[in-house]
């Protein structure tokens, strides 16, 4: 789709006019948290006010250095891969069962399954913490890990069928034809050609948990505590310079997860570009 | 001979077909399972559970089970007979030593406010005297209250096995003395001004994201695709990025040392710095910021299939832009502007974490107060009710997405 827009009298000029000005401030608006926290992290002062008195690194240091937040990055990345992993695995499975099912009850089904994305998170925090308590599965990773679960997999299956309603699945009729078992079909030839898709949900599964706190407050002991749980901690007492270095660090892994998934949504156009 | 023998090999041909598709899509369903069954154990039924906990009563049947039998014939008229008098003294004394005295007395306080004193001093004294008359005369002895109906109505009214004292409670009602439902005490009574405020801080910024996200959508399906993309990643980044991060940054953009206020000083428009977060305008701000992005996307998805003819067909015909717009492109991008008020407004009434960190005491929603009676008072019968009608609100405006969603995917937008 080239520029369809040609303003040609003077008020629809004057009225696009208007539309760049208010959308540029609205996408500064949008952008505005983070331009202003990232060159605080690199203040030297420890007042988070501009005009910054000098540069430094102290902060990341800091960051670095501390026990607390280190620990807090190591739970992250550990209840985040385990979590995303095993949605992965759980989703994509799903997601190709659903392609084929034809049942009155697929409807409910896809209610159930996309239900943790819509739900707000603190009844889900609430009913788990409930029901986790009494089975011993709240201050360790595993009880965290099954909830985090649980709130990613819908990203999984969105992602996943979406991949699955652009595959052509003659190609999967033609292995089979040649005498190829359903697995060895699905290892290679459906895998490799949905890989993409799968890598862009393990991506939002990933994020869906890096980025959860609610059912950490309810469910995580002292030792379970993730980033973004310290942050809550860090903000509520009061906001010091290390957060915000913990805060541009989060955002630096926001970046490489969006890049990642627009050049793995790039590839896929391609291929589908090169197919037609 | 040859019609009979194809018709003879079609039957089978067609039942094997049937019988191979049958079993692909018991195949089909064994793929889906795993997930239900996980999802069953670690969402539906702790959802379940959190419901059954709105309108299940168990402290009292637990604690004070002979009561319990002794009132069931009670019809709530003047005082029950001496046997329930016995019976609650036994069971007092039997809850004094098994140390669950104070389950009961926690939940026969919410009925009867002061009933937690008269049950715990009643437990104290009632070991320390052995009863020389009836229980009656002993009880009413130790505790006036024992010889007013009211108690002993909270008794009946909190037997259990099902109560809706929580969820009535959840949406400021009570049941009075005589089991009629009755508005709560105003000290109370404080849940539908919640809920009011949860949905009017929803309205305020779904409302601020659609007069926001509107214009954006607007220039980013108009523009041409290099450009928009660029400035797509304006709108994912800040998407993607940590609701702690943008919340911590907005803390540190309106706080009174922070920029906002730095810089009018500096200037000298201002000489006191203004409150600009820990009450509603820091909600609304961080709020809208966060949500914004979910009120953009499904905009510019609609947006991006309007096709510009129509406008300069409009515009060959004499109709002024306004008008245009109007009565031609805004029509066209209604299911837009729908899906995303929608999904901005149910993410929004379940808010916790911006309006904890950003909120002033008065600006806190209901999943605050699900929380603090889930973690703070531990009143989990009043948290799973206020979680019930959240959850029921919630589910309600869901299947409206889903309905508003789905027909547009199948139907393009026609009724079917």
């Amino acid at each position: 789709m080239s520029a369809n827009h040609s303003p040609q009298t003077a008020s629809q000029r004057i009225a696009w006019a208007a539309t760049v000005v208010c959308g540029t401030l609205v996408l500064f608006f949008l952008m505005a948290p983070i331009l202003a926290i990232v060159p605080l992290s690199f203040s030297s002062s420890t007042y988070l006010t501009y005009p910054l008195p000098g540069l430094s690194l102290r902060w990341y240091e800091d960051f670095i250095n501390s026990a607390r937040w280190i620990t807090a990055l190591k739970n992250s990345v550990i209840i985040g891969v385990a979590s995303s992993m095993l949605s992965m695995v759980l989703g994509t499975v799903a997601s190709l069962g659903l392609a084929q099912w034809k049942s009155k009850w697929k409807p409910l089904v896809l209610a159930i399954v996309l239900s943790p994305m819509v739900v707000p998170v603190v009844i889900t925090a609430v009913g788990v913490y409930f029901f986790f308590a009494p089975l011993g599965l709240t201050g360790n990773y595993l009880g965290l890990i099954l909830v985090h679960t649980a709130l990613a997999t819908p990203f999984v299956v969105i992602t996943v069928s979406a991949t699955l309603q652009s595959f052509d699945m003659t190609l999967a009729r033609a292995a089979a034809s040649l005498g190829a078992p359903p697995l060895l079909t699905f290892r290679k030839v459906i895998l490799p050609l949905i890989l993409p898709g799968l890598a862009s949900g393990a991506l939002f599964a990933f994020a869906t948990s890096f980025d959860e706190v609610v059912t950490v407050l309810f469910l995580a002991g002292p030792e379970q505590r993730t980033l973004p749980r310290e942050m809550f901690s860090g903000i509520r007492e009061n906001i010091s310079p290390t957060i915000t270095a913990v805060a541009v660090v989060l955002t630096v892994i926001s970046v490489c997860m969006l890049s990642s998934l627009e050049y793995l949504r790039r590839r896929n156009e391609r291929l589908k570009g090169n197919a037609e | 001979m040859t019609a009979a023998f194809v018709a003879g090999a079609d039957v089978p041909l067609k039942r094997r077909l049937k019988r191979a598709e049958r079993a692909r899509q018991f195949r089909a369903l064994g793929l889906v399972l795993p997930l239900l069954a996980f999802l069953l154990f670690t969402f539906v039924v702790p959802l379940a559970g959190m419901i059954w906990k709105s309108a299940s009563d168990w402290e009292v049947p637990q604690v004070m089970p002979q009561t319990v039998a002794a009132l069931e014939h009670w019809n709530g008229q003047g005082l029950p007979d001496e046997a329930a008098f016995a019976a609650l003294a036994a069971d007092i004394r039997a809850a004094r030593d098994a140390g669950n005295l104070a389950v009961a007395a926690k939940r026969l306080n919410y009925v009867v406010n002061g009933f937690r004193t008269t049950l715990l001093s009643t437990g104290r004294k009632l070991k320390e005297q052995p009863a020389p008359g009836t229980a009656k005369e002993t009880l009413i002895g130790i505790a006036p209250a024992w010889g007013e109906r009211e108690s002993w109505t909270a008794i009946k009214s909190a037997s259990g096995p099902i109560t809706s004292y929580y969820l009535l409670a959840a949406v400021d009602l009570t049941r009075n003395a005589d089991g009629a439902i009755v508005a709560a005490p105003p000290d109370q009574a404080i849940y539908r001004d919640v809920f009011l405020r949860t949905f009017e801080i929803g309205f305020g910024v779904t409302a601020l994201c659609l007069i926001l996200g509107f214009p954006v959508a607007y220039l980013l399906a108009n523009l041409p695709t290099g450009r928009s993309n660029l400035l797509m990643i304006f709108v994912l980044l800040p998407f993607w990025t940590s609701l702690l991060v943008r919340t911590c940054a907005w803390i540190v953009i309106l706080q009174s040392e922070g920029i906002v206020n730095g810089s009018l000083e500096w200037l000298g428009v201002i000489d006191e710095p203004l409150r600009l977060i820990y009450n509603r305008f820091g909600v609304y701000m961080a709020m809208t910021h966060v949500l914004l992005p979910f009120m953009i996307l499904p905009l510019y998805s609609v947006m991006r299939g309007v096709s510009p003819a129509y406008m300069r067909a409009a515009a060959s015909l004499g109709a002024p832009p306004v008008t245009a717009f109007l009565r031609i492109y805004l029509p066209q991008t209604i299911p837009g502007i729908g899906a995303g008020c929608l999904l901005v407004f149910i993410l929004a009434i379940g808010y916790y974490i911006t309006p904890a960190l950003v909120g002033g005491a008065a600006d806190q929603m209901i999943s605050y107060f699900i929380a603090f009676y889930t973690t703070e008072t531990v009143n989990w019968g009043l948290a799973s009710a206020l979680g019930a009608v959240l959850l029921l609100s919630t589910v309600v405006l869901a299947v409206l997405y889903g309905k508003l969603a789905l027909g547009r995917q199948t139907t393009g937008g026609l009724k079917n």
